[in-house]
């Protein structure tokens, strides 16, 4: 039975997605490659001490970090890098949304937060050198509680923020706690917290680098200290780079999730703009 | 004769706030047999959302009981289903119109057959069965209405209240959408509170059509409304007795708004 003449509207198909896809490709490479040229070039007409040509980079890159220091250097922090970006959004999720719920609890611990957000996270790294000595759970644990606090406060904003006519609605229909938590409370706030967990990743490998850069043998924080102090600038550079290539792949992986998680917010942008 | 379904006593609900107390519901009294459908209509700013809130349990009132089918209502009872206004903040988008149908019988103690079968029947029901898969932000004003009155149904309950349901949509979807009033009251037998400020829809829908007075509220006048029930947007419109009902009840909102009706002593 089909009484009304109802259309469902979708958002519109993108035409041609390769063709599209090749020419976003074109234009995101071709300023970096034209500086890489320009670079080239003027590292061989005036060569300077600081700033190696890209190809002595390249070839510093291949020889520093492809082989055993990839295992001992690279995998570790790499390791304690994501581990430490799992117990931060987990911890942040589950710690924002209880705060975000519970109103006594919001208004005593906010203060408290507000305090260890505003204190810059590279500085508690002597603290807990002197807690934890130097191991590898005390970089884990720098790196999370460093980068916790974007996740956990977008969590609790979000938490808040719920609507109150799906409130009631949920009330209404007297779903089940669990109901509310996972088809209602945390939907709505996936948007904010996913804006959380991207600040959180930047934040992560800028601690990452630091925890590694002081009271540290190994890793890639020490390697390129070590590199700067040493005069091996190709070697620092080429570090650097490789940094760059882990911020990508960070990036990456979160468009990646966040355009599964976030469909349906992406479709309503797409269809109110449509 | 059938039994009350709903009872509403004394009802009163005064908002405190810094600014002051507002008397919202001064005292209405009246009750609703099952397989009934009435309408409630009032001045604007009568509370009437107040009045709804308190009869669904969201909103504890000042003093005065609701009794639904015989249990005293505190807390939103499992037995009702509310369709509001606002259909666009009361489905979630991050589901799909199967999705948003589902959640609330996900908690009722059903088989996964017969819980498929309550859904697309409700979808069948409302003319969204081609619909299922989508999202409701994919479908117009109407159609997302239609949605949240699906879940309702499939929720299958013993009074189905709506707050204002077609105040936010056009006039052609606003007819056809009463019709599906109608038709799910007439074949189904739901028994359904509607609250509305459209005088003709309450008298186009309503077997029985509640007016309330301007705030603080109370019950001006409860109108029984002798059409047939089977009804026709164009026929029952044209019809002299509708017009004489509608002019009626036009005239006591009138009424009510300027205050003239004396509230008797109680």
């Amino acid at each position: 039975m089909t009484l009304y003449t109802s259309t469902v509207r979708t958002a519109p198909r993108r035409p041609r997605v390769w063709a599209r896809l090749t020419t976003t490709t074109v234009y995101a490479l071709a300023l970096p490659i034209s500086l890489l040229i320009i670079w080239g070039v003027w590292g061989t007409i005036a060569p300077g001490k600081f700033f190696p040509a890209p190809g002595r980079i390249a070839e510093a890159f291949v020889k520093t970090w492809i082989g055993p220091a990839f295992v001992t250097d690279v995998v570790p922090s790499l390791v304690r890098l994501a581990v430490a970006i799992l117990i931060a959004i987990a911890v942040g999720i589950a710690a924002g949304t209880l705060i975000g719920l519970v109103r006594w609890l919001r208004e005593l611990v906010e203060p408290l937060m507000e305090f260890f957000r505003a204190i810059p996270p590279p500085v508690l790294i002597p603290v807990f050198v002197a807690l934890l000595g130097v191991t590898d759970n005390m970089k884990v644990i720098v790196i999370a509680f460093g980068s916790l606090w974007p996740v956990l406060l977008n969590t609790v904003d979000g938490v808040r923020s719920t609507d109150a006519v799906m409130t009631e609605t949920a009330r209404s229909f007297s779903l089940t706690p669990g109901q509310r938590l996972f088809s209602l409370v945390l939907p709505a706030a996936s948007p904010r917290i996913m804006a959380g967990v991207r600040q959180t990743l930047s934040v992560a490998l800028i601690m990452m680098v630091i925890s590694e850069m002081f009271f540290s043998s190994s890793g890639l924080g020490f390697k390129i200290a070590y590199f700067q102090r040493n005069y091996l600038i190709a070697e620092m550079w080429s570090g650097i780079v490789l940094l760059g290539l882990v911020g990508i792949l960070l990036a990456v992986i979160f468009t990646f999730v966040e355009r599964r998680v976030l469909r349906w917010y992406h479709g309503i942008k797409e269809v109110e703009r449509a | 004769m059938p039994e009350t379904l709903l009872k509403v006593e004394h009802l009163k609900k005064v908002y405190e706030s810094s600014t002051g107390v507002v008397e919202a519901i001064g005292d209405i009294d009246f009750s609703m047999r099952r397989g009934e459908l009435v309408c409630i209509v009032g001045p604007s700013g009568c509370g009437k959302t107040t009045l709804l809130k308190c009869i669904s349990g969201l909103l504890r009132p000042t003093s005065g009981s609701v009794v639904l089918d015989g249990k005293h209502v505190s807390s939103p009872p499992p037995n009702m289903a509310l369709v509001f206004q606002e259909y666009g903040r009361s489905l979630f988008p991050w589901l799909t119109v199967r999705g948003n149908v589902e959640l609330p019988l996900n908690h009722k103690k059903l088989s996964t057959a017969e819980r498929a079968s309550l859904i697309d029947d409700a979808l069948l029901a409302v003319g969204l069965d081609h619909a299922a898969d989508s999202y409701p932000w994919q479908l117009s004003g109407g159609m997302q209405q239609r949605v949240a009155i699906a879940r309702a149904v499939a929720y299958q309950p013993e009074v189905l209240i709506m707050d204002e349901p077609f105040a936010a949509v056009d006039a052609q979807t606003r007819a056809d959408l009463e019709d599906l009033v109608r038709r799910l009251h007439l074949e189904r037998g739901m028994s359904i509170l509607f609250v509305t400020h459209d005088i003709d829809e309450s008298v186009y829908l309503g077997e029985r059509v509640v007016v309330l007075s301007k705030s603080p509220t109370w019950v001006q006048e409860d109108l029984v409304i002798d059409l047939a029930p089977e009804r026709d947007q164009i026929t029952t419109r044209a019809l002299p007795r509708f017009t004489e009902l509608r002019t009626h009840v036009y005239e006591q909102i009138q009424r009510a708004k300027r205050g003239e009706a004396v509230r008797p002593a109680a």
